[in-house]
């Protein structure tokens, strides 16, 4: 009996509204270029600054990795919004993950193109946005997705349903506790009243080692090293078939920068990992044909990955977040109208979650993994921002229906 | 003259009230030393402008004359050489120098504008002789709003009043607060109102500067402004209240809130709850010609304070033709013949009349033109020779032994 890690690492920028003013709004329909080269919401500054810490250097050490070990594997989802950045401004980022994809040893996972929540807004839109996140992969790596994963990984028995009928052999999300009771993340399973589709939960806790705690020298393991991480799964139940460590891509470089010893953790972790016989590394697709699901899951609430609730209140929790996403949608069948793909996709720009989640005020105070994300000075500015994009957005389309 | 800042280094009318009224007096052969606790160039040629501190407005990072939450009760003889960066400890810079001043040469009457001149005032007044002459603009109980205000500022208010030789309110009602808060004799009290001076008002240039809502107006959408700064006496989340209940009657509405303050946070998440914040939008604080554009694209210019005691705002925006609909907690109430007004508590009012003056345009138009033409009536002469009166019935005061 063989046992795998199964690493995923989600790669995502988002378009940051710039501080678009009430002056600004039925006069400049630019809201996502700034021009300061300085401004924290430059996206062009903040893709090259990552770039430069995270993805270059990560893709990198994937590669050499790869090579290095036949049995290694590792699997991406990237929006459409971060490829349209690569094409944009660093075609060495795009060439590197076409290089990944190449070894045959890595899988593309499928998403909504604009890191959107439509899912819970519009089956309509949201359909659209899958299947032109397919496209776009399709035509930049060649690759169709077979195991898709939702936004943050907002999961319920809907979606299981959606991707089944769909095709999909198999969906990612969070493995949290209260949906598994008594069970381990770390087999296969399958969603209650699914054909086909197969479900593989984040072993958060495994995942969160790497991803959040890896630097914190508070943590009483710390410093982690691959040895001792291998340790940790070596010593878990013999039968236990997969690990799955799913994360954010720019733990490495960037949420955990290279001088914490990241990049060292992992470029040791697959020898010390495949030191040890029926030890190997799988992805997604893999996983799902190696093992039989073992139990069912059923989760008619929904679940993501974030925060300690793991619910979608860090996007539409508060009266800001609720106003704003109500509005955007109710614009959808107006702007659909308008067949101008310029309207479309700033519509659709302005539906990329993370705009919501910098209007989050749950540990506004505490400046904790909600500020550090956020280029704004509060939650409220970006709800100004965002509100005068959605107003001048809203004028525009009535001025098309107009005819000016 | 005691003050605490003018134009353009003012927060709000305080500051363009001292400088109209000096102005006038200047021109009636008033001889005057006006005080003020910064450093800057006011380009200012009819009175000696005197700064307290040696530091300019940005230095001195001014909270305003208007919030007293913030002020702290530092030790004021012991920061002499400290920088003076709390209010209160700049307050006692203020003091020593006005304390200097009048030593070299005493004036004939001391004119204090508000509690935060009201101690360099006193003082004055303790070492000259001098008549004191204590001017409400705002008293703590406005400021505070609904609550109960800052004590310390309640103290030296109180002090200020008892000490004045004679005390001038800028509206009746202010007078009437003077009165039943403080326990002044009514006699010891004149209403002087704040005015304006038509001219003063620079005009509007054809391309305004809110294009979205210039758009929204050709399409039908009335503009509703309120300029003031975002703090409980200004009554906005009653407005927020109000708008709610116009927006439900009347969709084609927009709500222009210019200016910041503490409350931003509160209004524009409330607004969101209201599930009305596509037709809410702040401006944050503005000047000049954004400011100038917020009033001439208003069609409706609307006061909600919770008490103020005069507000200028409500002239401005008379004199850049928008309806206006004050609440009766206001001093310029009193002195507008051609306006709404309603209790500020009455949101079902408020709307009701916010959407009779949208829908109906002979009733905004005559509003408009009405109000437009007292506003051309205003000067701040009528204010200049009440204040010379006033001068002339007071006498140095003789000192007791």
């Amino acid at each position: 009996m063989s046992r795998a890690i199964v690493l995923y690492l989600h790669v995502h920028q988002p378009w940051r509204i710039r501080p678009y003013t009430v002056f600004e709004a039925g006069r400049d329909h630019n809201y996502f270029f700034e021009p300061n080269p300085r401004g924290a919401t430059n996206n062009e500054a903040i893709f090259k600054k990552v770039a430069e810490k995270s993805y270059l250097p990560t893709n990198q050490l994937l590669l050499e990795l790869l090579h290095k070990h036949p049995q290694f594997r590792v699997s991406f989802s990237i929006t459409g919004t971060l490829i349209e950045q690569m094409e944009q401004w660093s075609p060495e980022v795009l060439q590197s993950f076409k290089e990944i994809f190449s070894t045959g040893q890595a899988e593309l996972v499928g998403e909504t193109y604009y890191h959107s929540l439509s899912f819970f807004y519009s089956r309509f839109e949201f359909v659209k946005q899958v299947r032109m996140h397919e496209e776009k992969v399709k035509s930049v790596f060649g690759i169709t997705p077979q195991v898709f994963r939702n936004t943050e990984f907002a999961y319920n028995n809907d979606l299981a349903h959606w991707a089944d009928k769909t095709g999909y052999k198999g969906i990612l999300t969070e493995g949290w506790d209260p949906i598994l009771d008594w069970r381990s993340p770390n087999y296969v399973y399958k969603p209650s009243n699914a054909e086909n589709i197969s479900l593989l939960l984040k072993n958060y806790r495994m995942s969160d080692d790497i991803g959040f705690r890896f630097s914190d020298k508070h943590w009483r393991e710390w410093p982690l090293t691959a040895e001792k991480y291998v340790n940790w799964i070596n010593s878990l139940d013999k039968d236990q078939t997969n690990i799955n460590l799913f994360m954010d891509y720019e733990t490495f470089g960037e949420h955990q920068w290279s001088d914490t010893g990241i990049f060292d953790f992992l470029k040791e972790l697959p020898q010390e990992f495949l030191r040890h016989e029926g030890n190997t590394f799988m992805t997604p697709s893999e996983a799902i044909d190696a093992f039989e699901p073992v139990d069912e899951i059923d989760i008619p609430y929904t679940i993501t990955w974030a925060d300690t609730e793991r619910d979608l209140t860090a996007w539409v929790g508060n009266d800001m977040q609720k106003q704003a996403i109500k509005l955007l949608f109710e614009l959808e069948n107006d702007i659909l109208a308008t067949e101008d793909k310029v309207l479309i996709d700033d519509w659709r720009r302005l539906q990329i979650s993370d705009h919501t989640y910098y209007m989050c005020t749950k540990w506004f105070k505490d400046g904790d993994v909600h500020a550090y994300f956020s280029p704004y000075e509060s939650p409220y500015d970006a709800f100004i921002y965002f509100m005068n994009a959605l107003r001048d957005l809203k004028l525009r389309v009535i001025k098309h229906r107009e005819g000016v | 003259m005691l003050g605490w800042e003018l134009p353009p280094h003012n927060s709000g009318g305080l500051g363009v009230a001292c400088y109209h009224l000096a102005k006038q007096l200047a021109f009636k052969g008033v001889s005057i030393d006006f005080v003020v606790p910064y450093q800057a160039d006011h380009k200012i040629d009819f009175m000696d402008v005197h700064s307290a501190i040696q530091a300019t407005p940005e230095e001195l990072q001014l909270p305003g004359a208007y919030d007293s939450t913030c002020y702290s009760c530092e030790d004021s003889e012991a920061c002499e050489h400290a920088t003076p960066d709390t209010l209160r400890a700049q307050q006692a810079h203020y003091t020593k120098h006005v304390e200097q001043m009048v030593q070299k040469t005493a004036p004939d009457a001391i004119h204090a504008h508000d509690w935060l001149t009201f101690e360099a005032g006193m003082r004055a007044k303790e070492l000259t002789g001098k008549p004191l002459i204590a001017h409400v603009h705002a008293t703590e109980f406005d400021r505070s709003g609904e609550h109960h205000g800052n004590p310390l500022v309640h103290e030296i208010e109180y002090n200020g009043l008892m000490m004045a030789d004679k005390i001038i309110a800028v509206s009746h009602i202010t007078k009437d607060l003077i009165v039943r808060e403080y326990n002044i004799p009514a006699g010891k009290i004149e209403v002087v109102h704040n005015s304006i001076d038509n001219a003063a008002l620079e005009p509007i240039e054809a391309a305004n500067t809110y294009i979205y809502v210039e758009e929204m107006k050709r399409r039908g959408y009335k503009v509703v402004v309120s300029v003031s700064r975002l703090t409980v006496q200004k009554g906005l989340n009653y407005l927020l209240e109000a708008a709610r209940r116009a927006l439900y009657i009347e969709p084609k509405l927009l709500f222009l809130i210019a200016g910041s303050g503490e409350l931003r946070d509160e209004l524009l998440e409330r607004s969101a709850t209201f599930g009305i914040a596509e037709n809410i939008l702040f401006t944050g604080f503005i000047r000049g010609k954004a400011w100038r554009d917020a009033y001439a694209i208003g069609d409706i210019f609307v006061m909600p304070s919770v008490s103020e005691p005069f507000g200028l705002v409500a002239l401005e925006a008379a004199g850049y033709n928008n309806a206006l609909l004050l609440s009766k907690q206001s001093g310029v109430a009193e002195v507008l013949i051609n306006k709404l007004t309603y209790d500020f508590w009455d949101t079902q009012r408020l709307a009701d009349q916010i959407v009779a003056i949208a829908q109906h345009d002979v009733l905004r138009s005559t509003l408009i033109q009405e109000a437009a033409n007292e506003y051309a009536k205003f000067s701040w002469q009528k204010a200049g020779d009440k204040f010379l009166e006033i001068y002339r019935t007071l006498k140095p005061v003789e000192v007791l032994v």
